[in-house]
């Protein structure tokens, strides 16, 4: 029966490519809405072409657009969220390493228990930690900075990290540390020898997953900053409740474009990494 | 043993337990805190005193409470059982060797690297009736069509759902696929054998073997409804008014907004506990599930 055959497959592909579309739209309204002036949104909607090009919706955007009395676009938050994401991202991956290594491998007394509490800080609610860190941050001289912003994610971040790390590394065989230990390696040189040269596939795991959920976070953003110190994020939310009155669609698409652009990338270049980081994050 | 024998046999330790005591400890400390915060009459400031239950009681009394949990129940339920038909059959579907599946897999999958920010966002450009789908289907020339959920007091906790469901659904569908490409060959095999047509395949041999994901990922989106805050904010802000907020939005409006740091933390503890209600089943159900497996072995 081959014509009932192709008929099935055209009906899953038409399915499948409906189902597509539908998640496609918003991201070509806000890449189009981009290129479209405020003027033609307000009057034709969001969901439209562009009758001219208007790339300096993007100029404007980065450099001189305001937001809350500032008036130098979206690109300080954008680099405010640069210089949280980055230095989190490295010392929570480290540091998770060297935890995973060491529950793993270097088993000790109570490390599962230990495990056990560090996947507890998987699942807490942001909202349970958000006071202690107001009292942490003011008494560490660290409200309103991005420093602040980097321990937060850092000393969150080290639950998934070591999760992720922990699990892919209990699959190296013991015998191999007994061996390294009985020809005198240490602590270091076993984990510098052995387990770092095997730990590339979930480093690229853990740094595209760290990247990608501190950026996109908010909450804290906008707990723990104000004004020009805010990450993206939070810079976003400002602008569309300063705006609500007179929206300026086609800058706050190129603004919405440019705070997703990043992560969208790490995706695009990374996707088989981040959905093994999903996985890993959801069953484990 | 030397000085330095000693120190080469100290330093591990010194790396190993600080991060170690650091991701537990803050854990252990903050949740303690959140906790003794909420028996104590703390409004701006911290204030160590004791409240006993006041806050609780207070906060479980009030408007905000009672609007957040109703919406919770409607979100919730709605948001899972959405999420979960979608990526059923996206991974039904993708799971027949069709071509091109990878593609379909990219498209499915980005909005999970996007912030809820940007999500909530757009979704408010789209579902705004006066620039959104509401203007585009007047403009094609049906002007009698209404779609307002957005500035609907009894409808504004649905296009959560839309959003959520939109940014969530790739999620499911990449848990299952990989779930129905897990199963048994030979079973599928014997089954054909048997004479079952595909339909009655995955009714009756598939899903019930994929049982376990099913339940792991139903979990996973259950605490994800319930942590719901970004999403909210970007879209609703909570609104018209309170119609569309969400226990996480009150802790945080209570927390910051009202300086009442007390009751906020003891709205916090409750949603935990709530989180709780989820989570503590399914760990039991784990375990059980592990002390099968290792009697069967």
């Amino acid at each position: 029966m081959p014509s009932r055959i192709t008929l099935s497959r055209l009906a899953i592909h038409a399915t499948l490519i409906a189902i597509a579309a539908f998640f496609l739209v918003p991201l070509l309204v806000v890449v189009l809405n981009a290129l479209r002036s405020t003027e033609d949104i307000t009057r034709a909607g969001v969901i439209g072409l562009p009758h001219e090009l208007m790339w300096g919706n993007f100029q404007r955007t980065w450099s001189s657009f305001c937001i809350a009395q500032h008036c130098s676009g979206i690109q300080p938050y954008f680099w405010n969220s640069m210089r949280m994401v980055i230095p989190a991202t490295i010392v929570s991956t480290l540091f998770g390493a060297l935890n995973g290594y060491s529950l793993s491998l270097w088993r000790f007394r109570g490390d599962t228990v230990v495990f056990g509490i560090m996947t507890l800080g998987v699942f807490l609610p942001e909202q349970m930690r958000l006071v202690p860190w107001v009292i942490v941050l003011r008494d560490l001289g660290l409200f309103n900075t991005i420093s602040g912003l980097v321990l937060i994610h850092t000393v969150q971040g080290l639950s998934f990290t070591t999760l992720f790390c922990r699990n892919y590394y209990i699959s190296i065989p013991q015998d191999l540390m007994k061996a390294a230990r009985i020809d005198g390696a240490g602590y270091f040189r076993i984990f510098w020898r052995i387990v770092l040269p095997l730990s590339p596939p979930i480093l690229i795991v853990t740094v595209i997953w760290q990247f990608t959920g501190i950026w996109n976070e908010y909450l804290y953003g906008v707990t723990f900053t104000r004004g020009e110190q805010q990450p993206i994020t939070a810079a976003l939310i400002a602008l569309s409740v300063r705006l609500a009155d007179a929206p300026q669609y086609g800058e706050q698409s190129a603004a919405v474009l440019l705070a997703a652009l990043p992560t969208l990338l790490v995706y695009l270049f990374g996707g088989r990494y981040f959905l093994r980081g999903l996985t890993a994050g959801a069953v484990k | 043993m030397s000085w330095r024998a000693s120190a080469a046999r100290a330093l591990p330790h010194l790396v190993i337990w600080p991060p170690i005591l650091v991701s537990c400890g803050y854990v252990l400390v903050f949740s303690a805190w959140t906790v003794w915060v909420s028996f104590t009459p703390s409004t701006l400031m911290p204030d160590y005193g004791w409240a006993g239950w006041r806050n609780y009681s207070s906060m479980l009394a009030s408007r905000n409470w009672h609007i957040a949990y109703t919406n919770l129940f409607i979100y919730g339920p709605c948001f899972v059982v959405f999420t979960m038909a979608t990526g059923l059959l996206l991974a039904v579907l993708i799971d027949q060797r069709i071509r091109g599946e990878n593609i379909y897999r990219a498209v499915f999958l980005y909005p999970l690297a996007v912030s809820f920010v940007v999500t909530g966002t757009v979704w408010g450009w789209l579902l705004n009736p006066t620039i959104g789908i509401q203007k585009l289907v007047h403009d094609l020339g049906w002007t009698s069509f209404r779609f307002e959920w957005l500035i609907d007091r009894d409808m504004a906790i649905y296009t959560v759902v839309i959003a959520g469901v939109w940014q969530a659904s790739g999620f499911a569908m990449a848990l299952l696929l990989a779930g129905l490409r897990s199963v048994d060959a030979d079973l599928l095999k014997a089954a054909q054998i048997d004479g079952a047509g595909p339909v009655r395949i995955y009714l009756r041999v598939v899903f019930p073997t994929i049982g376990p994901i099913f339940v792991a990922v139903l979990v996973m989106l259950l605490q994800f409804a319930i942590k719901t805050y970004d999403l909210v904010v970007a879209l609703t802000a909570g609104g018209p008014g309170l119609a569309s907020t969400l226990p996480t939005v009150v802790v945080y409006d209570f927390m910051f907004q009202r300086s009442e740091l007390a009751r906020g933390s003891a709205a916090a503890v409750m949603l935990l506990g709530s989180l709780a209600f989820v989570l503590v089943p399914y760990g039991l159900y784990r375990k059980w599930q592990q002390r099968k497996a290792r009697a069967h072995a």
